[in-house]
């Protein structure tokens, strides 16, 4: 599924990173725990959460995290979006819940990922 | 060709910053053309002993050394040490405050994610004093 298919299917907002939505994502991990998200080893996954920190971006960076969605209409601070853009990743922002944000996607073809 | 060192200094009063030098290894080692999976196995364990340095220990010194066969990275700090290393490494168990769960950290996943990712691992940690870790992972 392509960045700009969750977009979509998100009704989602760009914060940044408008020039990377034709990248391919494989799968998807929502949490608001970052060490469980640090716990799967997943190859270019979508990441959304409902926690709004620099360390939501920086998990996504050391784990190849192409894009963030930020659930319940969260907004981002500008620090952090200085951040994401620096790190090349595309941040969204979604009036969805979490729940309905990957029910959603699922819905339209998006899986977890194997769990290695 | 001589090993690559890096040296960093983790502040321990800002939580913002906590990932940096894990995403600066990050780079070098992508920079030095170590494949995506070494890498992130280096990171992912770096990043949360980083984490512990800023949210347990009020900061400490990392260590990175870089050769073909491994990366090695020592972490050192001078905060409260670990009472029972053993009950520290178990999957659940934190003893970081709610603010800490807050900010997406203190789930007691930190020590068994940094286990899980290396192949070699050794805490030393003198209660009072601080602790020291020593990580090592092969690149195979
Ligand atoms: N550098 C450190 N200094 C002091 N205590 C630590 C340090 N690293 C880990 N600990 C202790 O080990 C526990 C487990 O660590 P970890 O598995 O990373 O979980 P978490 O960080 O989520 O609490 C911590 O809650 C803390 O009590
Ligand atoms: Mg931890």
């Amino acid at each position: 599924m392509k960045v700009f298919e969750i977009k979509e299917i998100l009704d989602a907002e760009i914060i940044c990173g408008e020039e990377f939505l034709d990248r391919e994502v494989f799968a998807a991990c929502g949490s608001d725990m970052m060490s469980d998200v640090l716990a799967y080893v997943k190859e270019q996954a979508v990441l959304l959460s409902g926690l709004v920190n620099p360390q939501v971006v920086r998990t996504a960076e050391m784990m190849d995290m192409q894009c963030i969605v930020f659930v319940r209409g969260k907004q981002p601070d500008q620090g952090i979006i200085d951040l994401a853009r620096d790190r090349d990743i595309v941040l969204l922002s979604t009036k969805q819940t979490m729940f309905a944000s990957c029910g959603m996607l699922y819905e339209k073809g998006l899986r977890g990922g194997a769990m290695k | 060709m001589s090993n690559l060192t890096l040296h960093y200094n983790v502040p321990g009063d800002d939580f913002t910053r906590a990932g940096e030098a894990s995403g600066s290894v990050k780079r070098t080692l992508k920079d030095l053309g170590f494949s995506p999976e070494m890498v992130r196995k280096v990171v992912i364990a770096l990043y949360e002993a980083e984490i512990n340095l800023v949210i347990h220990a009020g900061g400490g010194e990392i260590d990175v050394e870089i050769s073909p066969e491994s990366v090695d990275m020592v972490l050192t700090d001078k905060g409260p040490g670990i009472p029972d290393v053993e009950m520290a490494m178990k999957e659940g168990y934190s003893t970081a405050p709610d603010n800490v769960r807050s900010l997406g950290f203190g789930a007691g996943m930190g020590l068994p994610n940094i286990k899980k990712y290396t192949d070699e691992m050794k805490i030393d940690s003198v209660v009072g004093e601080g602790t020291t870790m020593y990580l090592k992972v092969y690149n195979n």
